[in-house]
């Protein structure tokens, strides 16, 4: 199985057998919007269309396969940038053309929990994917809270952000500290050397007002503002600011509000298993408090490896195979791109 | 034998062999290029009875028109030739409506946002290929024959509106200029518009 995924800045291009990964190659835009301190739809689309086919041929030259190999496969159906997802399933649709191979369009969050399927060489001993689970996939385009009894029949949204997603926010953190695009490494890497504790900035959504309406929802908007006025404050005093500090407080701030209502989910639904998937799962002080507070609740925690947690092909495939192996009927040839796709549709 | 595919404006698909048309298969949405890509090339195949490993190249538009359903005939086109190991051909997409036409045409598109995508023609050359006098190029819907006036020199034109580019029309030119040894179109979609985004100035100030 092959699975295309586009729905960001990364185009990936994974190959799996079932559960054994074969391939899992990913090239991002990330220098390119660089330039812009954020992501653009637009040069992510640009970008995914150059790099889609070189991805393609290096995933099967790594997975030492040719497209006769090839049973059936995947792509990025939604959630995530419309025009992104478009170059993909273009792509995925020609390919499936060309070849006569079953395609399937695949959610893309569902996908971050299909990765922890994955066997590598490296992790064979890392136990499996136990079910129900709660899932947390945090990243630069989505942060969300699953609870999954079932991969392929029983996803469901407990909550999401309301508007930034917290890799966003550390963008626009750093932004505001003068560090570089992307910010999620540099926000690391500066708050090493500061204090958590040193400024108590907001935890979004989690007044007991929030508790009904929002109790697994997260808003970083606030959170944003509130380190900006912070800087200002300081330098309007003329002080310096106190980057490592601030850097660490907030990180604090986002890190807290995301392990503690996610555990806050594994109680009241009596689930002791909790997954990480996304792009910002390479924050290390995420990875961290996540461990101490599951340890602390008797929750099972499963990361899987980064290279799987970050946007890829791989995890498509994963859930393609399963598909496959549920005996589902490959995707209605005319689906398109839905960028609102809801985790209750694994298959589009 | 090409298969050939547009995405510019509507979505078209077509297969063609020495010059003639063996099927044509097409939807006017614009924007539904994701949706109906393949099941048109598989009408256009299926039209022509043949088989994807009859193929000898893929013929693409590569607009200009808007980005987002242009890169979906792309992306496809370049899929379906690097699975068989047959040449993608890019052809500028206005050309094909100006193939065949005698006389100095204007071809106008949509380019979203009240702009329109257009091209203009002189007569034909010596082979019957289209030769572009100027564009293709963007102006505001409501000034494109002033823009491609100011650039044709005083020569009259008949104006060509076209929701759909052809795929059979680009097959056919796709095949002529192969066999002619003329270049083809450019390698990457003319997009004619940068990015509608510029790089982040200071922060604003939050705080009063
Ligand atoms: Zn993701």
């Amino acid at each position: 199985m092959l699975g295309i995924e586009t729905s960001c800045d990364e185009t990936g291009v994974g190959i799996v057998r079932g559960r054994d990964l074969l391939a899992n190659v990913i090239a991002s835009s990330m220098e390119e919007q660089a330039r812009f301190g954020g992501v653009v739809p637009e040069v992510a689309a640009r970008a995914h269309l150059e790099a889609l086919q070189p991805t393609l041929a290096a995933a099967l030259a790594e997975a030492g396969v040719g497209l006769a190999d090839l049973d059936a496969l995947a792509v990025t159906s939604g959630p995530g940038l419309a025009g992104a997802l478009m170059v993909g399933i273009g792509a995925a649709k020609g390919l499936a053309q060309a070849t006569g191979l079953p395609l399937y369009g695949v959610n893309h969050l569902v996908g971050h929990v299909g990765a922890d399927l994955l066997r590598t060489e490296t992790d064979a001993d890392r136990g499996e994917l136990e079910l129900p689970t709660i899932a947390l996939l945090v990243s630069g385009g989505h942060t969300s809270l699953l609870l999954v009894r079932d991969l392929l029949d029983d996803v469901e949204l407990l909550g999401e952000t309301i508007d930034d997603a917290a890799g966003e926010a550390f963008d626009k953190v750093a932004r505001l500290l003068g560090l570089p695009y992307p910010g999620g490494p540099e926000i690391d890497r500066a708050a090493a050397s500061g204090d958590p504790g040193a400024i108590r900035f907001p935890r979004g959504l989690t007044a007991p007002k929030d508790r009904d309406r929002h109790r697994y929802d997260f808003s970083f908007s606030g959170l944003k503002t509130a380190v900006a006025r912070w800087v200002e404050a300081a330098r309007d005093r003329g002080e310096e600011v106190a980057v490592p500090d601030v850097a660490a407080s907030f990180r604090e701030a986002v890190v807290d509000v995301l392990t503690a209502k996610a555990l806050d989910a594994c109680r009241e639904h009596g689930i002791p298993r909790l997954l990480l998937g996304g792009g910002v799962v390479a924050n290390r002080r995420l990875r961290e408090l996540a461990e101490t507070r599951a340890a602390d609740a008797g929750v099972a925690l499963r990361i899987p490896p980064l290279a799987l947690c970050t946007d890829n092909g791989a995890m498509i495939a994963a859930i393609g195979a399963q598909l496959v192996d549920a005996g589902r009927p490959p995707s209605d040839p005319r689906f398109g791109a839905d960028s609102t796709l809801p985790v209750t549709r694994v298959q589009a | 034998m090409l298969l050939a595919l547009d995405t510019s404006a509507g979505t078209s698909a077509a297969v063609v062999r020495d010059g003639r048309v063996l099927a044509r298969a097409e939807e006017a949405g614009t924007r539904s290029h994701a949706e109906v890509v393949g099941v048109l090339i598989a009408d256009a195949l299926a039209g022509a009875d043949v088989s994807p490993r009859d193929l000898d190249g893929v013929a693409v538009g590569m607009g200009p028109g808007p980005f987002t359903g242009l890169r979906v005939g792309i992306a496809a086109a370049r899929a379906v030739a690097g699975a068989l190991g047959i040449p993608v051909l890019p052809v500028v997409s206005p050309d094909a409506l100006a193939l065949g036409r005698a006389e100095p045409t204007l071809v106008v598109t949509d380019a979203r946002r009240r702009e329109s995508a257009w091209t203009l023609y002189d007569t034909p050359d010596a082979e019957g290929l289209p030769v572009r006098r100027a564009g293709p190029a963007h102006a505001p819907s409501d000034a494109v024959e002033e823009a491609a006036a100011a650039l044709a020199s005083g020569i009259r034109f008949t104006r060509l509106d076209a929701s759909l580019i052809p795929a059979d029309a680009l097959g056919l030119l796709a095949e002529r200029l192969l066999a002619l040894g003329r270049p083809l179109g450019p390698a990457e979609p003319l997009y004619l518009r940068a990015p509608d985004a510029s790089p982040p100035g200071a922060p604003k100030r939050v705080s009063a």
